[in-house]
């Protein structure tokens, strides 16, 4: 079994249907040991390594490993690792095998070799991950949990025709670099547009992603978009639409996120500017721009997993999770402040920070392939994102005003599990050069000159100005119980406001149509069946007209068949 | 930041002095960092860094721009707490005996198998 060809989700699957069947403690160990086997063997597998087989006509490659999908590889069984010691203390069947099998999807998904291997995983990916936000068990998750896997099937179901097209055209199902040049082409990149959460498509993770369960969050935030990337940046590097779609991606949610009352939901749509970082650099498609949106995604993974904890632990702890209720946690919880700390200086790019390390590569390539543009809306959005993520978040929960709510540290293994989130961040920050070893391409590049590092700090420290200068002057918007109209609002409001009606309408004449037919059968009915003494059916018939009918029909049988 | 004043209820920023004193070292560094384009020659790829000091402006102006665009879209995107719970209730209409309140909602994690 210890074989390289052994595919990496194979661990995860089988960990998870033992993890069905124990319990307790041995669980436990099954949910910890199945990552650390899965990535010791992963570190053993060489590029190149391929495994396939024939299924009908066609060529499956289920494991296709090369230096791209090994880097995704890596990081998943990291975030895995990360993600069950976080979740260790939670005795719940579901979330805990759907977490095994959600984390073994993804690392599928990114060593699928062809399109209908990735097409199986990509919708495994759905149908596993919506249980962690079921798992909350209230009856806005079941709802926000069923729109999420209604858009993520339908991602599914997009890049299903999209394969049939492609596969049509091209004779082949081979996972390589595909481009915008047909309808095949549009319909798959369409449907990793809507995992990748490009703007009007996202909406889905601002609403769904807060709704999950403490620990369920933290999961997702991990494997579902940056599978996406990772796919983007397989099939598409170099399509320049998506430097356009990127910078939006990067701007527009930091709007959002600065009036958003949800913590979490602030962390999400601050996700979906990380990924607009992403998809600038897969869109210029350089070989330092590919390495920036790559391992951006791979801190990413680490930083904002580090955050959603933070907030999952506030959120076990307190049960609650508004900027507007929370407050002054830093009094009984200051080991995770100083963890969510750790984690907005990663987000944010500060120097020494694992965000300053890749961030700075897709600024750079900006600037060198003529995108000046973009670089300045970039470099807003990075002013923006250390304003919402790297001081809203912590400011709000754990300082501000003291709502005078009184809790203690999270359990162990959810500050164990932070903690090694928090050294990676700060490690990969000190020593790139680990990190930059496993990108695809070699480049030389180095974020520590001088220039970068001082413009850097300069744009942070003026940014945590404006908002000191905003709240000495009453200015900043204060937290309030609330929820902002988004693109969901069109879904959730909208149509059903103008499909209710309609639809009413509709049944309305259905039922009166109905209504009048079964009326008429009815009285035929009752007409045939009654049984009084005069009811048809109910009459005393003679034998012999029987016999007469009988001859009639025989009669008209044999003049028919003269014609 | 994680230590408790000697007094036992009185932590850190409780002091209004140890506040402003963080405040005194934010604008320190600030003013640190802007004397520092005398001493370090940046390198200039885009025109717009040829302005003095261009990264603190934009930094301090962006975020300001931020947060005020951000708070306009408050006037005409801001809805109540329970804007699509009334709409979703209405529509899923809940099981007559089951009543949840809000602090059943408010509930962190369900941690038990159910």
């Amino acid at each position: 079994m210890w074989m390289p060809e052994l595919p990496a989700f194979v661990p995860f699957f089988i960990g998870a249907l033992i993890a069905l069947v124990t319990t307790g403690k041995v669980r436990q160990a099954i949910l910890l040991v199945t990552p650390v086997l899965s990535g010791l063997h992963l570190l053993t597998v060489p590029v190149g390594t391929v495994l396939s087989f024939s299924f009908l006509n066609f060529e499956l490659e289920v494991f296709e490993v090369d230096k791209l999908s090994l880097l995704f590889g890596y990081i998943f069984h990291i975030a895995a690792f990360i993600c069950m010691l976080f979740a260790l203390h939670v005795k719940d069947t579901l979330q805990q095998v759907s977490g095994l099998l959600y984390a073994g999807s993804a690392i599928g998904a990114v060593f699928a070799g062809d399109l209908i291997t990735l097409f199986i995983f990509w919708e495994l990916l759905a149908v596993t991950s919506v249980f962690l936000i079921w798992a909350r068990r209230t009856e806005r998750a079941y709802i926000a949990g069923l729109r999420y896997l209604i858009i993520q099937v339908l991602s599914g179901v997009v890049l299903l025709v999209g394969i049939v097209f492609y596969a049509y055209k091209h004779q082949s199902i081979n996972f390589e670099f595909i481009g915008l040049n047909d309808t095949a082409s549009w319909l798959i990149f369409i449907a990793f547009g809507i995992k990748c959460a490009f703007p009007m498509l996202h909406n889905w993770l601002t609403d769904a992603y807060p709704e999950a369960t403490p620990t369920g969050t933290v999961f997702l935030s991990a494997f579902t978009t940056k599978v996406a990337v990772y796919a983007l940046a397989r099939a598409y590097p170099g399509t320049e639409l998506l430097v356009y779609i990127g910078v939006i991606m990067a701007c527009f949610p930091i709007f959002f996120a600065v009036i958003e009352n949800d913590l979490r939901r602030v962390l999400a749509y601050s996700m979906i500017n990380q990924i607009g970082f992403m998809v600038v650099g897969i869109g210029i498609g350089t070989a330092l721009a590919v390495n920036g949106a790559v391992s951006h995604a791979f801190n990413d993974i680490l930083f904002k997993g580090l955050l959603f904890m933070s907030m999952g632990a506030v959120l076990h702890m307190t049960g609650k999770i508004d900027g507007s209720r929370l407050g002054g946690l830093y009094k009984t919880m200051p080991k995770t402040a100083i963890l969510c700390m750790v984690g907005a200086a990663s987000i944010s790019a500060f120097p020494l920070f694992s965000g300053f390390v890749s961030k700075s590569m897709v600024m750079s390539a900006a600037l060198n392939n003529g995108y000046g543009w973009a670089w300045l809306l970039l470099l807003f959005s990075a002013a923006g994102v250390f304003h919402h993520a790297g001081i809203k978040i912590p400011y709000f929960a754990f300082f501000a005003h003291d709502s005078g709510i009184r809790t203690s540290e999270p359990p162990k293994n959810m500050l164990f599990a932070m903690s090694i989130a928090a050294v990676l961040c700060v490690a990969i920050g000190v020593y790139p050069q680990a990190l930059y070893s496993l990108l695809p391409f070699d480049t030389g590049y180095n974020p520590y000159d001088a220039t970068h590092v001082l413009t850097q700090t300069q744009l942070l420290f003026f940014s945590a100005l404006a908002f000191v200068w905003l709240n000495l002057k009453n200015m900043y918007p204060p937290e309030l119980p609330s929820v902002n109209l988004d693109i969901d609002w069109f879904y959730r409001r909208l149509f059903p406001a103008i499909l209710t009606p309609f639809f009413s309408l509709f049944w309305s004449i259905d039922r009166a149509v109905r209504g009048v037919f079964m009326r008429g059968v009815n009285g035929l009915l009752g007409v045939i069946s009654r049984h009084e003494p005069d009811g048809i059916l109910s009459r005393t018939q003679l034998s012999g007209s029987m016999v007469i009918w009988v001859s009639i029909l025989l009669a008209v049988f044999l003049i028919l068949s003269f014609w | 930041m994680d230590k408790q004043n000697a007094n036992e209820k009185q932590y850190l920023f409780d002091n209004p002095k140890n506040v402003k004193r963080l405040l005194y070292i934010v604008y320190a560094c600030c003013a640190v960092l802007v004397l520092l384009e005398f001493v370090i020659h940046r390198h200039i790829y885009h025109s717009w860094e040829e302005l003095f000091g261009f990264y603190p402006i934009y930094g301090f102006v962006g975020c300001v721009v931020l947060v005020l665009v951000a708070k306009w879209m408050r006037t005409f995107l801001m809805r109540d707490e329970d804007y699509y719970d009334k709409l979703e209730s209405k529509q899923h209409p809940k099981p007559a005996n089951k009543k949840q309140t809000e602090a059943e909602q408010a509930q962190g994690g369900n941690d038990v198998d159910a």
